[in-house]
């Protein structure tokens, strides 16, 4: 079952095509991870899904109805979005920053909430930056930031999480601590994630479901041990390569071959 | 907490006003004249009361004029006298003037000549998107164009008309009436709550377009929804005390400074444009008593070295 779905989608940006004539069902209460060489069109992916973006052709569907004829409220209760690059406004503090995702939930007449107070709470909590709640963003290392972004799509408390490279900036344990969180929301709350990751391995270890894109298409997608073959990888990335298993995992584990 | 202690300064500020002058009074006699008979009666309720009113309805006018736009186009430079829609109001109203004569149409005319500048400006400067130096530089350009409009009018019009529309151009507060009070006071009560409606969707604006589209914020009817009001709330300000420089820009950056937050403030921006606007006037009628100095001289006063500065912090971050 699929509640997201693209649907022969064309995208681009005035007139130059980024992607053509696309198709993906985001798989519920799974994690989707979406793999592929710079500027193949991932991000541009994602914001079409997020209704960022309207297709010039096609349509992205929620729940079976064109996502863009969706009040744009309405989609935020369901879909949370943390963009590639987020900007943060001068002088704000981790803890306003986090508050401002529980906005779809808030009307001209319903104030804040116990029900707002607790799910920013939870969100510092689960992202480990209730410490930081006190400070001004600007003030944060860019892994502090990368969490501080994440809580504030967690306190926004969608069914659908998409995530844009929440792993830049971060150094390898932070990777893996924010990849986990992502896990656990999936496995114990249930939330559908749709993240693009740059690291093949940490994809693999992480993804249910992985969509290798390259040019704007998807050339594989399917559980990561089935995607990720020397073949995949030579395709997707010009990458001559072998696959092993992760010794700890027994996802699969690219090793580039020695040049020359 | 921030607008609490700005409205108390804001009334005090006025109450002073009302008190001080060539002919001064004290608190007690104002009382008098307000809701008695007194000797003051004249001064206070026909002479001084409205042009305070006008001041502080159309200064908070300015004030949120100034902090949506820059907050819109997150750079304190774009602010309505900057981008030359003060300007254009400014033409629409002295055509009017000068064609039908002032009076009721003259907002009417301010709100065209606003939009037909702020139309021109963006169609001048979009090239697939908004860049806020070539913006800026267009406004400039456009409010040059409009000036040398309003000049052109001047020395067609007929002397008497021109002669109105002279007083009114230096942006003063000086004899004005009820109808200005009545005009800058619905403006601001039906543009008002539309401003501070679309605070929060800025806010989120603050974010970038992406995040705030992801909380929900429909950006391009809320772009669109912004201009629009703000070019307004310019507008009737104009046609009531006349195209006043910088209350628009300095608002907008005071209000948030001292609301503290990250968001745009347009509740302290209004306050503070309506107490730099009756602060200005009171300094103008008392600083050089008897002489009567139009109130735009001292905002310009003000806000001309804080553009300066402005200036000089963008060039040096290399924004410009
Ligand atoms: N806002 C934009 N305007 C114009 N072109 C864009 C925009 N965003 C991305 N592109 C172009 O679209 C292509 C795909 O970009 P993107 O989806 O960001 O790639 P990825 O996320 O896979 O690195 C790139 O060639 C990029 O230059
Ligand atoms: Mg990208």
């Amino acid at each position: 079952m699929s509640r997201l779905e693209a649907r022969d989608v064309t995208l681009g940006y005035g007139g130059r095509t980024v992607v053509e004539d696309l198709s993906l069902a985001v798989p519920d209460g799974r994690v989707t991870v979406i793999i592929g060489p710079n500027a193949c069109g991932k991000s541009t992916l994602l914001r079409a899904l997020a209704r960022l973006l309207a297709p010039s052709a096609g349509a992205v569907t929620l729940d079976g109805k064109a996502i863009a004829r969706q009040p744009t409220r309405e989609v935020a209760r369901v879909l949370g979005l943390l963009p590639q690059t987020p900007i943060a406004p001068e002088g704000i503090a981790v803890a306003d920053l986090v508050a401002r995702g529980r906005s779809p939930h808030q009307g001209a007449f319903r104030q804040w909430s116990v029900a707002d107070e607790a799910a920013v709470e939870a969100a510092l909590a689960a992202t480990g930056t209730a410490d930081l709640a006190g400070l001004r963003v600007e003030e944060l290392s860019g892994g502090q930031r990368q969490r501080v972004w994440i809580a504030m799509a967690l306190a926004q408390d969608t069914p659908l999480l998409l995530l844009d490279e929440p792993t830049t900036f971060l150094d390898l344990r932070h990777q893996i601590e924010v990849l986990s969180l992502v896990r656990r929301l999936n496995r114990d709350l249930g939330r559908t994630v749709v993240m693009v990751l740059h690291d093949i391995g940490l994809a693999c270890r992480y993804a249910d479901h992985l969509v290798a894109m390259r040019e704007g298409q998807i050339l594989a997608m399917g559980a990561p041990g089935e995607v990720v073959t020397s073949d995949t990888i030579r395709r997707v990335f010009d990458l001559e390569a072998r696959v092993i298993p992760d010794p700890e995992t027994g996802t699969p584990l690219v090793i580039p071959l020695r040049e020359g | 907490m921030a607008s609490a202690g700005l409205a108390l300064a804001l009334v005090a500020l006025m109450g002073a006003s009302l008190c001080l002058g060539d002919y001064s009074l004290n608190l007690g006699q104002v009382w008098q004249a307000v809701f008695g008979d007194g000797d003051g009666a004249f001064v206070v309720t026909t002479l001084r009361a409205p042009r305070i009113l006008t001041g502080a309805f159309a200064g908070a006018c300015f004030g949120l004029s100034g902090a949506m736009l820059q907050s819109l186009a997150r750079n304190p430079l774009a602010s309505p006298d900057l981008l030359g829609f003060t300007q254009g109001a400014g033409l629409g109203a002295v055509a009017t003037i000068v064609l039908v004569g002032s009076g009721d149409w003259v907002t009417a005319g301010a709100v065209g000549g606003g939009l037909l500048a702020a139309a021109l400006v963006g169609l001048l400067s979009w090239r697939g998107g908004f860049r806020i130096w070539r913006v800026v530089l267009v406004g400039i350009g456009v409010g040059f164009t409009f000036w040398a409009g309003i000049d052109l009018l001047m020395t067609r019009g007929d002397i008497f008309e021109a002669a109105a529309a002279t007083q009114w151009l230096t942006g003063s507060l000086n004899s004005r009436l009820w109808s200005h009070v009545a005009v800058s006071g619905i403006g601001l009560a039906v543009l008002g709550p539309v401003a501070l409606g679309l605070g929060r969707s800025l806010d989120h604006l603050g974010l970038g377009e992406d995040t705030a589209a992801g909380l929900g914020v429909r950006v391009g009817a809320v772009r669109i929804a912004t201009a629009i009001t703000a070019v307004l709330l310019a507008a009737v300000a104009v046609s009531a005390c006349g195209p006043v420089a910088f209350v628009a820009l300095v608002a907008g950056p005071l209000g948030r400074r001292i609301a503290g937050g990250p968001g745009p403030a347009l509740g302290p921006a209004a306050l503070i444009g309506a107490a730099l606007l009756v602060a200005a006037d009171l300094s103008g009628r008392t600083v050089v008593a008897p002489m009567q100095l139009p109130a735009g001289l001292f905002t310009a006063l003000l806000g001309a070295p804080y553009l300066l500065w402005l200036l000089a912090i963008q060039i040096r971050k290399g924004t410009l």
